[in-house]
């Protein structure tokens, strides 16, 4: 984990573990350290911990060992001033569904122990176009709004620290698009939020780090750019004027390979910041000083998915 | 400490859901007691000798309260708390900075003022059938709190325990309705001959109907001091209970 920001931390956990009563190991000694202002995106497949990880950070599992300090308290023993402090929107669409829009915003914020403040609540619906359903029932909101409703009742205590459990899960592309500008909005304002998805073109797009859980344990935890640059990869197809059968030295120091029945060059390799891009540059002039034509070359970065599924196919054969 | 606001938000938010179903969580108690009351009151009712000098219609009374209130307080708060594990939602309670006294004084002070305004409903539809005063109406109020209270903490528990609805509605089904008929609520205990009138006396029932009974008209199976501590020993027994479950997080957390 880099600790190269100056922010200061607001939740630290330390050896958390939790195993249920069957004995599934959901959490396995996970260490991890949020700093204030921060973006980050908890990764994994299903059923690795992020939920479980959530909910003994947030009070509905209790963990088997480890310690959580948030804003300094100790959730065991000092819960309630951390717990005023954060805000959770669950994975489930789970709220009171006969009830009006407004009524559950503001139960939310009575309920975690802030005076009644209209003004707030009004800005907060506002802000994720929900004013003018305010008056309606949940259950007549199409499913993007009602997960709107629930960030806006996480949101109605004006948490510094809050938890979005697969945020966009089952939304379309625009609703999508728009979560993020909300979230975005929220950490303008200085919250800082830990997001589980699925999505991983989301963790690209909105984090500032990553970590990966597989198994209940943290695989990693680094900055975005920082993985991308380590573990990136440039990938360059590059289709031949005419097939070869063997590579000449000059282009075999390349980590290249002959595929298609030898009509296609594909290089794989760099690191996510620039180098791979140089090295498909050299390539070509390479190919140009050995006579080989080329007639198309087609070069792309890998994505944060395709670094995801790496790691947890290393994992696999490990 | 306890959060104020927080109880304050619990208990709104619970009458307010329990106004939502107004029309159906007081018509039908109000229906089930006029029934009662057409049927043991005015038919039956005319043809039976006064019990202890009180009419057999205004006798009954005080049993048909206990009756409605033990079922519907149970009731309201076992679905209270139920249904939020049920639908995801306790999500929010767990995650809030709540405690047990938050949640108690919120949930059971919800469905114990349900049950007063129930109470309260019953008797004037009593009225309406038979004539009848109260010998000590403070303390009738007191005890029907106290039973109210009571019983919404039970309900509570119920609600924790059950992981279905068959559970959620095996116990009042099974224990507390019989229990309730058989606790006195359309006889006198001495009524019973031996040895069932002694046996009777294990049914933890017949003690609150006979509570009751004694506030109305001075007069009972059971004396009243005894009533109130039994009904405030199954208060504590409940309180206890509820402690233990929010300290180890049965049933509510995983």
């Amino acid at each position: 984990m880099s600790s190269n920001s100056p922010a200061e931390p607001i939740l630290e956990l330390d050896g958390l573990s939790k195993v249920y009563p069957g004995g599934l190991k959901a959490l396995d000694d996970v260490s991890l350290t949020i700093r204030k202002g921060e973006i980050f995106a908890l990764l994994g497949p299903n059923g690795a911990g992020k939920t479980t990880l959530i909910g003994a950070i947030c009070g509905m599992v209790t963990p088997s060992g480890g310690t959580i300090h948030a804003f300094g308290h100790d959730m065991k023993t000092d819960w309630r001033k951390a717990r005023a402090r954060i805000g959770l929107v669950p994975q489930e669409l789970s709220t009171d569904m006969f009830e009006p829009v407004l009524r559950a915003v503001s139960y939310s914020r009575g309920l975690f122990g802030l005076a009644p403040d209209p003004t707030r609540i009004e800005e907060i619906l506002r802000s994720l176009s929900l004013w003018d359903k305010r008056d309606e029932r949940i259950m007549a909101l199409s499913g993007g709004m009602k997960r709107r409703v629930l960030v806006a009742k996480a949101l109605a205590h004006e948490p510094d620290l809050l938890f979005l459990d697969e945020p966009t899960a089952g939304v379309d592309v625009e609703l999508r698009k728009g979560m993020w500008r909300v979230i975005d909005e929220m950490r303008r304002r200085g919250v800082t939020i830990i997001l589980t998805t699925h999505y991983l073109e989301e963790a690209e797009e909105m984090a500032d780090r990553v970590g990966i859980i597989r198994a209940g344990r943290l695989v990693m935890v680094d900055d975005k750019d920082a993985m991308m640059a380590r573990l990136g990869r440039t990938e360059a197809h590059i289709r031949l004027a005419r097939p070869l059968t063997v590579l000449p030295p000059a282009i075999a120091r390349f980590p290249v390979e002959l595929e298609e029945g030898g009509s296609t060059l594909r290089y794989r390799g760099g690191d996510g910041a620039g180098k791979g891009k140089q090295e498909v540059a050299a390539l070509t002039k390479a190919l140009l000083a050995e006579h080989i034509d080329y007639t198309a070359i087609d070069v792309r970065e890998s994505s944060l998915e395709e670094i995801f599924v790496t790691l947890l196919g290393e994992e696999e054969t490990a | 400490m306890i959060g104020w606001r927080s109880t304050w938000a619990i208990y709104t938010r619970e009458l307010t859901r329990f106004l939502r179903t107004a029309f159906q969580s007081i018509l039908a108690p109000v229906l089930t007691t006029a029934l009662y009351f057409i049927v043991f009151g005015a038919a039956i009712g005319s043809e039976m000798p006064d019990l202890g000098g009180v009419d057999y219609g205004a006798f009954i009374i005080p049993g048909l309260l206990m009756l409605t209130l033990l079922g519907e307080t149970t009731n309201n708060s076992s679905f209270g708390i139920y249904m939020p594990r049920f639908t995801g939602t306790i999500y929010e309670l767990l995650s809030a900075p709540v405690g047990v006294a938050e949640t108690l004084i919120g949930f059971v002070g919800a469905a114990a003022t349900k049950s007063l305004i129930l109470a309260a409903i019953i008797m004037l539809t009593a009225r309406l059938f038979v004539d009848y005063t109260v010998a000590h109406p403070i303390l009738a109020v007191l005890f029907i709190i106290l039973v109210a209270a009571s019983f919404s903490l039970f309900g509570f528990i119920l609600g924790i325990w059950a992981d279905n609805f068959e559970k959620l509605g095996i116990i009042p089904l099974l224990f507390l309705t019989p229990l309730t008929f058989l606790g006195g609520t359309f006889y006198s205990i001495d009524m019973l001959p031996a040895p069932w009138d002694t046996i009777a006396m294990a049914n933890p029932i017949v003690y609150l109907v006979s509570g009751l009974r004694w506030t109305f008209y001075g007069q009972s199976e059971v004396n009243i001091w005894v009533s109130f501590a039994i009904t405030l020993g199954f208060l504590a027994l409940c309180v206890a209970i509820i402690t233990f479950i929010f300290r180890t997080g049965w049933r509510l957390r995983a």
